[in-house]
């Protein structure tokens, strides 16, 4: 008890900001979800492969101890191929994994079985990512690979200063970059959903799909746009992550997508602002748990708190009977 | 010609709902299709504006093959539909709803659309006033209005309209017929399904009768309105 109140700033700061990554991986299963009415599991691989090409990118670009400008310059080169391999990723994942059982009318449970199998594929690519060296006898790239199974660290390193106080918490840069860069992010996603005229179609398609076709949406092109939004989504989530954690390994997206995913439910599935305040509470719920009981506790402590919440709300924070859910 | 369907079936799974039908629209005319439940008419909608898929037979809107194109293709040739059962965005406020109808249209950001909508709010004085609400926290009535004003934001050249009075209070059903009749006068043509087959017969210039799934009568709305087995089969005997 004493620990959380003693410590209840920096446990709230930190909390928002790793809830913050939550959010933004989060989104991608609540938008998928939204039109598709399919949990995209392998969605957390969207989120892995992200984070590697942030490594590899900023590897190659010789970053290490950065401040000021440089530092700016690693943070946009990181975010950008974070965010561009994650949602080449999310597009072929809908092209190879969902497209075709689509096309064929099969049954929700096949796909949601093609999404586990895509999920476990994507992290065991990445797993198995020094094989192919071998057959092209490339060591030179071993620097880079690292260990496959192992961490694979974040080569930036961001000098940590201490910006200014809210009450007795020195926030940090890195606190600030995250929340900040995640909130500018989810505000102009949030206008394009709810103001241009894609976005409008992406709320047709998950309102009322025969509608949706009769006023002219293309259900095929919202599809393909909700998992590019989620995949850039969830690149930037990637960058983020790698800022506060420091290391990426090939099974990284495994329980960071679980709470994304607690994340989405805890809000609402299919409501976006949903997902968005879930990731928020998720995070600072589970720094006031891990104070309170340890943090051995902190997984324990999101999953007791998403069944309670779900047993006086059914439908999530935000939610709407599932049956209407709203994007 | 402006709709023409040619040897029409259509199946769910193993079920004929629709056999070998033919009818032909032509511009400027309001035609309507009437037939008891389940004889077929929503699916001869559905399968005009692309949501059903065709096992056998033609359809062809000013000429052109439409049989297999998709759906969302049909609004920009001037297909729109308001669906039986209403099908409004609950999740959005009556403008965006009605900006919704326009989605397609390639004159969609020109102000012809304010104007459009002012037609509509003219029409329906009714969703003016509930411009700002969320659609599904309408009442039935409304939401149906809503549907129809959708539907004519899209400005189409062919409107269908799936049972528009469905959930009307008589004035406002008298009323929808009006609108219907305004809009034709206006220019659009209209294909409709009502079960209020007296007022359906005398708006209509031509009219179908469908019974499970076959086309049984054809004629002019004043022929089969006086016809004594029409009479008695749907309009209660008297009119
Ligand atoms: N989704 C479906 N699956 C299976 N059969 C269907 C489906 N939709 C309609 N049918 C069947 O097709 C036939 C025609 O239905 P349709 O909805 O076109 O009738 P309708 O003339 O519009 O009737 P109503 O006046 O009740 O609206 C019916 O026998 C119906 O049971
Ligand atoms: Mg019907």
């Amino acid at each position: 008890m004493d620990l959380l109140l003693t410590h209840f700033w920096e446990l709230t700061i930190t909390g928002l900001a790793i809830g913050a990554v939550y959010s933004l991986v989060a989104l991608g299963y609540t938008l998928v979800y939204g039109v598709l009415r399919l949990i995209n599991f392998a969605h957390s691989e969207v989120f892995m492969w992200g984070s590697f090409a942030a490594v590899w990118v900023l590897m190659a670009a010789g970053a290490g101890k950065a401040s000021g400008l440089g530092l700016a310059g690693y943070l946009i080169l990181g975010l950008v191929a974070a965010m561009a391999v994650s949602a080449i990723v999310a597009l072929l994942l809908e092209f190879v994994a969902y497209r075709p059982l689509r096309k064929r009318n099969s049954p929700p449970l096949i796909a949601l079985i093609s999404a586990i199998g895509a999920s476990f594929t994507l992290s065991e690519l990445m797993g198995l990512r020094d094989k192919p060296l071998k057959w092209f006898n490339a060591s030179g790239l071993q620097d880079y690979l690292g260990r496959p199974r192992e961490n694979l660290p974040f080569p930036l390193q961001v000098e940590t200063k201490r910006l200014f106080y809210v009450f007795n918490y020195h926030v940090s840069n890195i606190d600030v970059i995250v929340l900040v860069s995640a909130i500018v992010m989810m505000v102009i996603l949030d206008q394009f959903i709810k103001r241009s005229r894609l976005g409008r179609g992406i709320r047709a398609v998950a309102q009322d799909p025969e509608a949706a076709a009769l006023m002219g949406v293309n259900r095929d092109r919202v599809i393909r746009l909700t998992f590019l939004i989620g995949g850039l989504m969830a690149g930037a989530a990637a960058m983020m992550y790698l800022l506060k954690i420091g290391v990426t390994r090939y099974n990284a997206g495994f329980i960071l997508g679980v709470k994304a995913f607690t994340a989405a439910v805890l809000g609402g599935i299919g409501n976006l602002r949903g997902a968005l305040l879930g990731g928020f509470i998720l995070g600072v719920a589970e720094n006031y748990g891990s104070a309170l009981f340890g943090s051995n506790w902190k997984d324990v402590v999101a999953f007791v708190l998403l069944v309670v919440i779900l047993l006086f709300r059914p439908t999530g924070l935000l939610g709407e009977s599932l049956g209407k859910a709203r994007a | 010609m402006l709709l023409e369907v040619d040897e029409l079936c259509v199946n769910y799974g193993r079920i004929e709902a629709i056999r070998n039908i033919s009818f032909t629209v032509r511009e400027g005319e309001v035609v309507t299709l009437i037939g008891a439940n389940g004889a077929g008419k929503t699916t001869t909608m559905k399968t005009v504006s692309g949501l059903r898929p065709v096992r056998q037979g033609t359809v062809r809107f000013q000429g052109e093959d439409i049989t297999s194109m998709p759906a969302h293709e049909r609004p920009v040739l001037g297909i729109a539909q308001s669906p039986e059962g209403r099908g409004c965005f609950v999740g959005m406020t009556v403008i965006e709803n009605l900006d919704m109808g326009a989605y397609a249209r390639p004159d969609r950001k020109s102000p012809r659309i304010n104007e459009d909508r002012d037609r509509v709010f003219g029409l329906f004085p009714r969703l003016a006033e509930r411009r700002s609400q969320v659609a599904g926290t309408m009442s039935g009535g409304e939401q149906q209005m809503l549907a129809i004003g959708r539907a004519l934001m899209a400005n189409p050249k062919l409107l269908l309209l799936d049972e528009p009075s469905m959930g009307l209070a008589p004035k406002l059903i008298q009323q929808i017929f009006d609108i219907i009749t305004e809009i034709n006068e206006q220019g659009t043509t209209v294909l409709l399904v009502e079960q209020n087959a007296a007022q359906a017969l005398k708006r209509a210039h031509r009219a179908y009768i469908l019974e499970t799934g076959e086309i049984v009568r054809e004629g002019t709305g004043d022929e089969l309105a006086n016809d004594p087995a029409v009479k008695a089969s749907y309009l209660g005997g008297d009119v």
